[in-house]
């Protein structure tokens, strides 16, 4: 069974925007694309470290502040020919309102390079 | 909807070109299906050569392998040769039976090489250099033969020579000129280079006509001259020309006339049917390199992709031969002649040569030898026709002369080791681009930018980038067109998106993307800052901002730094400050634990390192304007003390900065826009690099424009002289209104002057009517604008930005 936190309304993330969770495992970017999905990743780009919530999001995309780096919203996976990935983290939206996994608040130390599923 | 059916005829380079971009611009519209000759998928015709030099592998060669065909769902017909076109019920036949039906033809047959029509052609051992097939046979002869003799002293010739020299076999060179390359090189770079080949133990016969070959049980042993003479071969490789394959064509009835003849679309005489490549003739001429042959395939994919806006208008090409360790560098009319002028270097001893040829005050030509590293800027000069009379001087020292070199001297390019960093910006050193180059098959700058990121920061190492590309790819490499469109998600260039802009009075984003017809339901993030600016000063009051579609510096009005921490730089007006406001910042930074304090160098002082979440109350404490240091925007008025105390000073230039600055505050501009007002010619506010830099004198002010003191130093030019401040607003004004109305974002103003000349902006300024109505539309405009600290850290702008959730 999934344990689900309420973080915040979708009406308070700006459309193609994010927002930031702060938790004990560190920063986590909260995600609304231009037709409402919502996605959620470790607010750490894996090139080097820039906050992912503070870019540009197009399409299912958003690209890093620091260098320019896309990274894929539903993988983490960052964009050919570019390698690496930011931690994905289970989201729901029920009644306007944004769920996020329980598990994503668990502090988990993180190794230096995460590979994607399916990458 | 159903597809169309896009067959193909010839599956090398340019026409898997066409369909690479036929496949970007619309992967839905065709059933495509391509017959190839030949028994393997799209390889680099190109690099055959380094192959047989032992250089690479035909792996290291394939473009696209079969897999990709499949990927893209191509039927991909190998070793069929196409035979016969059925024009009227449209459909193509091959030796073997097979056919496919057709909307739309592709022919791209390519060139066949020419054989010499002596006695003896047919011999066993008598091969051309044209495919994979002959480079097998030669690294086959290499093994077990001898002497090799390649007939044809050209580009093709000689690399085949050095290939199989390096193979270990006794190579003669027969040419039927004096000179080596004679379609591409003088005499005294033919002599040098001449003497380069023959010092790697080359031979070569020149002046000789061949006559015969002569053979013995079938195989060739000889070569005989018109002289009589002859000599020993057991392998002879003609290599005397190529032919357009127009043979397939020819026999449909197809208009042929030495190639396929096509119009700028690319179309034959029946419209059906496209060609490209080195089967075509078009206005008159065949083309034999790929540069060409790649711009053909844009237009010709354009076309099939019903948009219908590309038009090939030929091109002028250069040559470089790919044999490791000669330079070469050879284009346009470079023998000179009648009406022109040239500029010889010459240094027979250090191996170097160069030769430019000049005709009013134009490069039309030239050949280097030797050092080769400005070829590419040279040829860039031919190419659009730059007047070169303000750099006669320097022209022949090249581009690091004229202090073009950014800041890693990136002429050296062939010289630099693999670990050489190029690419500060991204620590990416030649070697990974090199290898990126080789392995991802990339032809042009962007390419190299997408995969490797080098050049895609400050730029600065475009140059040299472009230099690397060049001397990797050889001849190869073609040169970003000009027009080149704002992004990936469209095929409209900057200027057409303004146009219609402007014309179709469109107001919001997803208005733009949807009358130009974008290719992605949102865009990126380069096109959407792009039409946020585009519609807001086209617009303004009327067009609504997208803070989403704002870089993160502009949308949280702070820059972010490398370990995601902002700065804040508030407004000084023209660098001039007070106690209590050096009070309140130095409170603000004790309060908040801010890291760093630093002046900056426009003449004002720099917070760094503020968390995000704090940035409203530090802008409320401070109680400072914004000083937009993050914006494409106004930035600073750098002034110096003027008139009112210094000895020197002939203007009250303080407060001309301050006037300025106050009247300018809040503008967003395509670029970043930088002033400095000094108040005699010894200007010591630097203003000679400013985009606007104001000079007092005693009868009044002189105004320059268009300096930049960044990645490329410009001196300002002079615009125009004026007695009053007010005029010195209203001339001001004007020139920042038209450059925000008619730049191309991301286009500084030294960039944008460049682009439309300086005779231009001084014809719209001097036009006092233009003049003055530029002027209000910039006042109207900067109404709309408000200090953007102001309405965060008291109106409550914008909140959400700025808070960070927890639970
Ligand atoms: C803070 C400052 C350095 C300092 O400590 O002195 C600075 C800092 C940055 N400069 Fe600069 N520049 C600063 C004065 C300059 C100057 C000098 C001047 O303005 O007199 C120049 C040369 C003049 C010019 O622009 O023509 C300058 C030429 C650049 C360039 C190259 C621009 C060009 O067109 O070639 C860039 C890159 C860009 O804009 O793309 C740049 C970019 C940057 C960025 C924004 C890099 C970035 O994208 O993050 C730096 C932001 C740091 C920050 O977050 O605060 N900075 N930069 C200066 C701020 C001045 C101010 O008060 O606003
Ligand atoms: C050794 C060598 C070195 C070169 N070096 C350079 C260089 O440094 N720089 C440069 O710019 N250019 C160079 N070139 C030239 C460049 O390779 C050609 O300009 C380019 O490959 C031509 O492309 P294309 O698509 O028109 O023809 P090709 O690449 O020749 O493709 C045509 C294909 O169509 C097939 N075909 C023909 N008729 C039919 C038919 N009826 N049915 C089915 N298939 C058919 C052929 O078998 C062939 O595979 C070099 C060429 C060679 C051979
Ligand atoms: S402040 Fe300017 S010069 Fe210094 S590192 Fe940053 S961009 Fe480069
Ligand atoms: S940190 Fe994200 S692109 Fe460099």
């Amino acid at each position: 069974m999934q344990d689900w936190i309420k973080v915040v309304k979708l009406e308070d993330i700006p459309r193609a925007g994010a927002r930031v969770v702060r938790t004990p495992g560190g920063d986590i970017a909260v995600f609304r694309t231009d037709e409402d999905e919502v996605f959620a990743l470790n607010d750490r780009c894996p090139h080097k470290g820039g906050p992912l919530s503070q870019g540009i999001v197009a399409g299912r995309k958003v690209t890093c502040p620091l260098h320019g780096w896309n990274i894929q919203l539903d993988s983490g996976a960052a964009v050919a020919p570019d390698e690496g990935c930011a931690a994905n983290h289970a989201v729901k939206v029920e009644a306007g309102v944004v769920y996020l996994a329980a598990s994503a608040f668990v502090p988990v130390p993180q190794p230096a390079k995460i590979a994607c599923a399916g990458h | 909807m159903k597809r169309m059916k896009l067959v193909m005829a010839g599956n090398g380079m340019a026409g898997v070109r066409t369909l690479e971009e036929v496949l970007k611009l619309a992967p839905d519209l065709y059933d495509i299906t391509v017959f190839g000759a030949e028994p393997y998928a799209n390889y680099n015709r190109i690099l055959l050569s380094p192959v047989l030099a032992g250089e690479q592998t035909i792996q290291d060669i394939m473009l696209n392998d079969e897999d990709w065909y499949r990927e893209h769902g191509i039927t991909l017909h190998l070793g069929k040769k196409i035979t016969q076109i059925d024009r009227v019920a449209r459909k193509v036949i091959a030796e073997d039976g097979t056919s496919a039906e057709y909307d739309r033809l592709i022919l791209a047959t390519g060139s066949q090489p020419f054989i010499l029509p002596v006695p003896g052609k047919e011999l066993q051992g008598v091969i051309s250099f044209r495919d994979i097939h002959d480079v097998d046979a030669m690294i086959a002869a290499a093994q077990q033969h001898k002497h090799a003799v390649v007939i044809g002293g050209g580009l093709l010739g000689l690399e085949a020579a050095n290939g199989l020299k390096q193979r270990g076999m006794e190579v003669s060179v027969v040419h039927l000129s004096e000179y080596l390359m004679d379609r591409q090189l003088d005499p005294t770079a033919s002599h040098l280079l001449r003497q380069s080949l023959e010092a790697r133990g080359l031979k070569f016969l020149l002046g000789k006509q061949t006559s015969e070959l002569l053979g013995r049980d079938g195989r060739v042993t000889a070569v005989r001259f018109k002289d009589g003479e002859e000599t020993p071969a057991d392998l002879v490789v003609m290599a005397v020309g190529i032919r357009p394959n127009t043979e397939l064509a020819e026999a449909a009835g197809i208009h042929v006339n030495r190639g396929i003849v096509v119009n700028d679309t690319m179309q034959t005489f029946d419209p059906r049917i496209y060609a490209v490549g080195e089967c075509v003739s078009h206005r008159g001429i065949a083309y034999g390199l790929v540069a060409p042959l790649f711009e053909m395939a844009k237009v010709c994919a354009n076309h099939l992709a019903q948009m219908g806006i590309g038009r090939y208008q030929g091109s002028v090409v250069s040559t470089k031969l790919k044999v490791t360790g000669i330079d070469l560098f050879s284009a346009g009319n470079f023998m000179g002649g009648a009406g022109t002028e040239e500029i010889v270097l010459s240094d027979p001893m250090g191996g170097v040569y160069k030769k430019l040829v000049l005709q009013d005050n134009k490069i039309v030509g030239g050949v280097l030898y030797g050092d080769t590293v400005d070829g590419a800027w040279y040829f860039q000069l031919l190419r659009e026709g730059r007047n070169i009379a303000d750099i006669r001087d320097h022209l022949m020292f090249g581009q690091s002369h004229l202090g073009d070199t950014g800041h890693l001297g990136q002429n050296k390019a062939a010289a630099m080791s693999d670990e050489m960093e190029v690419c500060g910006c991204n620590g990416i050193c030649k070697g990974v681009i090199v290898k990126a180059i080789k392995e991802k098959g990339l032809f042009t700058v962007d390419d190299v930018r997408k995969h490797t990121k080098a050049s895609s920061s400050c730029g600065s190492c475009t140059g040299l980038v472009e230099q690397i590309l060049a001397f990797t790819l050889g001849g190869d490499y073609s040169a970003q067109p000009k027009t080149k469109s704002l992004c990936g998600c469209t095929d409209h260039t900057h200027e057409e998106v303004r146009q219609a802009i402007r014309e179709h009075k469109l107001l919001s984003i997803p208005d733009v993307m949807k009358f130009l017809e974008w290719r992605t339901p949102n865009g990126c993030a380069t096109c959407r800052p792009a039409l946020n600016y585009y519609l807001l000063s086209t617009w303004p009051h009327e067009a609504q901002d997208d803070p989403q579609s704002r870089f993160i510096n502009e949308r949280a009005h702070a820059n972010i730094q490398k370990d995601g921490t902002y700065s804040v730089v508030p407004r000084m007006w023209g660098g001039m400050t007070t106690p209590s406001e050096l009070k309140r910042i130095a409170i603000v930074a004790e309060k908040y634990h801010i890291p760093a304090v630093k002046v900056t160098g426009g003449q004002r002082i720099d917070l760094l390192g503020v968390k995000k979440e704090d940035l409203p109350n530090v802008w409320a404490e401070l109680d400072m304007p914004s000083g937009h240091a993050y914006g494409k925007a106004m930035r600073t008025v750098k002034t110096c003390v003027g008139s009112e105390w210094c000895r020197f000073g002939t203007q009250d230039s303080t407060q001309m900065g301050i006037d300025l600055e106050k009247a300018f505050y809040k503008m967003w501009a395509p670029h970043k826009v930088k002033l400095a007002v000094s108040g005699c010619p010894r200007n010591c506010a630097e203003a000679a690099i400013k985009d606007v830099g104001v000079i007092g004198v005693d009868s009044g002010w002189e105004l320059y424009v268009a300096g930049n003191g960044g990645i490329k130093t410009e001196v300002a030019q002079f615009m125009a002289k004026v007695k009053t401040a007010e005029e010195v607003l209203e001339y001001s004004g004007a020139f920042l209104q038209i450059y925000r109305e008619e730049a191309w974002y991301l286009e500084r103003t030294v960039h944008w002057v460049a682009r439309v000349g300086m005779d231009y902006v001084k014809q719209r300024v001097d036009d006092a009517e233009g003049r003055k109505t530029a002027y209000e539309r910039l006042q109207f405009a900067l109404q709309a604008e408000k200090d953007p600290w102001l309405e965060r850290a008291k109106e409550g702008v914008a909140k959400h930005e700025f808070e960070v959730l927890t639970v």
